[in-house]
C-alpha cells in the first residue's frame, strides 16, 4: 500500500519542502496542496523507470558535503588568483582518471561536486571503459589530480551509493 | 527604495559588503572569460559567479529580507540549489561541442576518442 502510494518517499518530502519555502507558509491548506503534488509528482517521476537509488551512509554524505563547500570556497579563491595575476606560464589540460565509480547516481553527484568546483570541469565519461576525462585550469602534476579526486570524492562516493 | 530606510545600519553594511563581494566574484568570472586564452581554459572562469558569487547575493538578500520583515526568510537557498543542479549540465554540453568540433578537426590540443567510439 504504502510502496503504491509513496514509491519515493524521500522526493515526495523534498517537493512538499520546496513547496512550503517557495510559499513560505505552514499553512494546513499549504501542506495538504504540498503533499498532493509531491505524491503526484513523485509518481511521474516513477514513469521514467529511474534506475534505484540507495543510499548507504547518510552521515559520509554529509562530510562528503561538508569537504565539498571548503573545496570550492578554495578553488574559488585559486582561480580569482590565475585570472587576476595573468600568469602565461600556467598550464591547463586535459586529465584522464579511470574510475572504480559505476552506479549512476554517484556519477552524477561526481559530476555536480567536478564542474562546480572552479579550476575542474567534466569533460566525457567512457562507459564502457569506466574512464573519466576532466579539463584542470592549472595543471602542474597530473598524478597528484587523479589521487585527489579518487581520494576526497571517490571514495567516500563509493561508501554511499554503491 | 524607500522601505530599505528601515534596514538598520549595522544589516545595512553587512548586505553591501555581501553584495559588493558576490558582484566583485561575477566580475573576476567575467574579466576572466575576457583575459583567458582557449576555450577550455575559458569555461572555468564563469564558476566563481555561480559558486561564491551566487553564495554571497543569496547569503545577502536573506540578510536584508529577514531583518526587514524581522522573521527568517531563505527559500533563496532553492535558487543556490537549482544553480548547483543545472550549471554542471550547461558546462557540460559546451565543452562537450568544443571537444566534438576539436576531435573532428584532428586538433592536437585534445586527447583523441577512444577508439570504440
Amino acid at each position: 500500500m504504502t510502496r503504491r502510494w509513496l514509491p519515493y518517499p524521500i522526493l515526495s518530502a523534498l517537493l512538499l519542502l520546496i513547496w512550503l519555502l517557495l510559499n513560505q507558509s505552514i499553512a494546513p491548506g499549504t501542506i495538504l496542496l504540498g503533499a498532493l503534488l509531491g505524491v503526484a509528482l513523485a509518481k511521474v517521476f516513477g514513469l521514467l523507470r529511474p534506475p534505484k537509488a540507495r543510499v548507504r551512509n547518510y552521515p559520509l554524505l554529509g562530510l562528503l558535503f561538508v569537504r565539498v563547500v571548503v573545496d570550492i570556497v578554495r578553488s574559488n579563491i585559486a582561480v580569482a588568483r590565475i585570472i587576476l595575476r595573468r600568469d602565461s606560464r600556467m598550464q591547463s589540460g586535459f586529465v584522464a582518471i579511470p574510475l572504480t565509480l559505476t552506479d549512476h547516481y554517484g556519477l552524477a553527484v561526481l559530476a555536480c561536486i567536478i564542474t562546480s568546483t572552479p579550476g575542474t570541469i567534466w569533460v566525457s565519461y567512457d562507459s564502457s571503459a569506466n574512464i573519466l576525462l576532466i579539463h584542470v585550469l592549472d595543471l602542474v602534476d597530473e598524478a597528484s589530480w587523479i589521487d585527489s579526486i579518487k581520494q576526497r570524492y571517490e571514495r567516500p562516493l563509493l561508501e554511499i551509493f554503491q | 527604495m524607500s522601505h530599505l530606510d528601515a534596514l538598520p545600519p549595522w544589516a545595512a553594511i553587512l548586505v553591501a559588503v555581501l553584495v559588493l563581494l558576490g558582484a566583485l566574484l561575477a566580475f573576476v568570472g567575467s574579466l576572466g572569460l575576457l583575459r583567458l586564452k582557449n576555450f577550455y581554459k575559458r569555461v572555468h572562469a564563469p564558476t566563481l559567479g555561480t559558486t561564491l558569487g551566487t553564495f554571497f547575493m543569496l547569503a545577502a538578500s536573506i540578510t536584508c529580507f529577514s531583518v526587514l520583515h524581522d522573521r527568517p526568510i531563505f527559500y533563496e537557498i532553492l535558487i543556490g540549489v537549482f544553480l548547483t543542479l543545472t550549471t554542471p549540465i550547461t558546462l557540460m554540453l559546451l565543452v562537450r561541442a568544443a571537444l566534438y568540433r576539436d576531435r573532428e578537426e584532428g586538433s592536437a590540443d585534445v586527447p583523441q576518442a577512444p577508439p570504440h567510439e
